[in-house]
């Protein structure tokens, strides 16, 4: 089945080659390249500003990177026309950092506008959909709350109700856990994978949430905020213990200053 | 020689001492001895005048020692810093190895020189330069209008024959907001500009005793100009900013962003409700307004001047055409038009901060209320050619 000698191997459903972020003349990431295995939760790891939120916008398609590729099935996301783009889009669901959910919209509108938009539903099925969604998130009771009157929690969790809308196989979160207790957030990450092997989805997750990582991410990348370029591959689990990068090693373990004397400050 | 040097010696009053610092030689340099209470509530923040350090020699340390201090916060910490970059400048070594450990931290965390103060942000360019980049802005902002109108048009006809983009229920709340919540307002300002029109229309006209003709005074003056020009104003500050604050507060919570990933178009979305919405509720603002605008004007002449209601409104009747109604009206639509495109094209553009939601709504205000002023010229420019 998997031909492991094949450059995009049968199972790699997103690969990212060679890929450089930058905002004008400013570099964000440069020449960076992994590939997400179909079916695995992949991790973009890294320190506040190194750009890990930068580099999921633009997978998702909001920023255009300055050079290289992302493949989504073998396709080349960014080579594609607006039409073809949008309609990849709707493979993905996006969990925003803060929810983002529509302020003028109730929960259920929410949830049920991509649906009314893109699909040719009856009202009625649709209903059912929506309460389907948020039931499975734990949000049934809020369908018809406005986000403002829900908690930063309950907003997230609608957030990914609303991100399922559409059945992505590929799903995104942005700091899930941004904002949220260590009890919501446990659960949170439960959800995740859950929703991970019921729907056959695979998850790309941006965080820097050690506990949150270690609990749920089986692959991943770490960016560097001074080289400006991702300096580890693997699970977070195996780049805590056995990750030969001294940066990486206090990250992942928590480490205010680096043990490693070859290190300079920043 | 034990010179003691202690510009803030003054004397210590009941319960707190005035903080106080004294350089004593030693064998090593010097020690710098302080003493008293070294919080900025009771003693301010004292400053270290680095000619204090001029007997030292280069490469001899100063010791701190602060064994007398009472009460202290950020006062003395602020003032060793400050001893600490003297004496690092005078090339001495700065010595804290007999200050408690939590100070000694404190003071490690701190970089070894304060930060150099920014330079201004406003470099001044060349008038050349300036007068180029302005260029480039309008034109560049003139493609985006340009390309917003053409998008929201686009939505505008792909909602009338197609699936449609747009909620109902946005237009409909949009419609409510931009319409009957604006009639009060619109009402109070133009009855009192009528008013006002009427009131000094009668002082001017009775001197040629042609009272009378406040009527066409009041009438065309509100149907061709006042009402239209005031309603877009008001609409301006009032839907415009809206517009604008809200577009820019849902860039800011990553609104706008979820709406792109799931490719629905924010022209039609967002900005074709705004649109619809103003430019079919100001003309009828307008229209509104201008009845008010002269029934202002008719209560000022019931009280100013002898003539029957009936008199008055045939006088009306007969000198204001329907045409000076027409001409206000389709003004109307434009300046609407205009408002709301320019205020979203505002929010879209504004920044992700709290701060940005405010400038973005001041600029929608104030871009729609130049932009009013400037159309309205072209009308009476256009009107005048074309004999109106």
């Amino acid at each position: 089945m998997s031909e492991p000698t094949a450059q995009l191997t049968d199972d790699t459903l997103i690969a990212v080659r060679d890929l450089t972020l930058s905002f004008g003349p400013k570099i964000i990431q440069q020449r960076v390249s992994f590939d997400v295995k179909r079916g695995s939760v992949f991790a973009v790891m890294g320190g506040s500003g190194c750009g890990k939120s930068t580099m999921l916008k633009s997978m998702i398609g909001l920023l255009r990177p300055t050079t290289g590729q992302i493949l989504v099935g073998g396709e080349d996301y960014w080579a594609q026309n607006e039409r073809r783009r949008t309609d990849i889009n709707h493979r993905f669901g996006v969990l925003f950092q803060s929810g983002a959910l529509w302020s003028s919209m109730t929960v259920g509108e929410n949830v049920a506008l991509p649906m009314e938009m893109f699909t040719d539903l009856k009202p009625a099925v649709i209903r059912r959909l929506v309460e389907l969604k948020l039931g499975l998130v734990g949000m049934e009771h809020a369908i018809d709350l406005y986000p403002s009157e829900i908690s930063g929690g309950m907003r997230k969790r609608a957030g990914l109700a609303r991100a399922m809308a559409l059945d992505p196989d590929i799903l995104f979160f942005d700091e899930p856990s941004a904002g949220l207790d260590p009890i919501t957030s446990a659960r949170l990450d439960d959800l995740i994978l859950t929703l991970r092997d019921g729907l056959g989805a695979t998850v790309i997750i941006v965080s820097h949430e050690l506990p949150s990582l270690f609990a749920i991410a089986d692959d991943g990348i770490f960016l560097d905020a001074t080289t400006h370029t991702a300096i580890a591959h693997g699970a977070p689990r195996s780049l805590r213990d056995n990750s030969d990068i001294p940066e990486v090693r206090a990250f992942m373990n928590r480490v205010s200053s680096l043990s490693s004397p070859t290190t300079t400050e920043g | 020689m034990t010179e003691a040097l202690s510009p803030s010696a003054a004397p210590p009053d009941a319960g707190t001492q005035a903080p106080v610092w004294s350089i004593v030689p030693t064998e090593q340099g010097g020690r710098l001895v302080l003493e008293g209470t070294w919080t900025v509530p009771k003693g301010g923040v004292p400053t270290f005048d680095a000619n204090a350090l001029k007997n030292l020699q280069n490469g001899q340390s100063l010791q701190v020692d602060a064994k007398g201090v009472g009460e202290w916060d950020s006062a003395l910490i602020s003032f060793l810093w400050n001893v600490e970059q003297a004496s690092t400048a005078a090339g001495l070594t700065f010595d804290t190895s007999i200050l408690p450990d939590p100070t000694q931290r404190l003071l490690a965390l701190l970089p070894p020189t304060p930060p150099a103060a920014t330079p201004s942000q406003f470099v001044r360019q060349n008038l050349f330069a300036r007068t180029g980049q302005a260029t480039l802005d309008v034109l560049e902002e003139t493609g985006v209008l340009t390309d917003m109108m053409a998008q929201s048009s686009l939505g505008a006809v792909r909602a009338i024959t197609t699936k449609s983009f747009m909620r109902g229920k946005d237009l409909l709340s949009d419609i409510w907001r931009a319409g009957p919540n604006a009639l009060l307002i619109v009402g109070v300002v133009n009855f009192l500009l009528g008013a006002i029109l009427a009131f000094v229309g009668l002082v001017e006209l009775r001197r040629f005793a042609a009272e009378i003709y406040v009527t066409d005074l009041v009438g065309i003056a509100c149907a061709r100009e006042i009402s239209a020009i005031m309603t877009a104003i008001i609409m301006a500050g009032r839907t415009g900013g809206a517009y604008a604050a809200r577009i820019s507060t849902m860039l800011g919570n990553e609104e706008i962003d979820a709406l792109q990933v799931f490719g629905i178009p924010i022209s039609s979305y967002i900005l074709l409700p705004s649109i619809i919405s103003l430019s079919v509720m100001m003309p009828l603002l307008y229209l509104y307004g201008t009845l008010i605008g002269i029934f202002g004007g008719f209560v000022v002449a019931m009280s100013m001047m002898d003539v029957s209601a009936t008199g008055y409104w045939i006088a009306t009747f007969n000198g204001v055409e329907l045409k000076e109604f027409i001409f206000g009206f389709i003004k109307s639509y434009f300046f609407a038009s205009f408002i709301a495109l320019a205020a979203c094209r505002v929010g879209l553009k504004a920044g992700r901060s709290a701060a940005d939601v405010g400038v973005a709504a001041t600029r929608a205000v104030v871009i729609g209320i130049v932009g009013i002023i400037a159309m309205d010229a072209v009308f009476a420019v256009l009107a005048n050619a074309l004999g109106i």
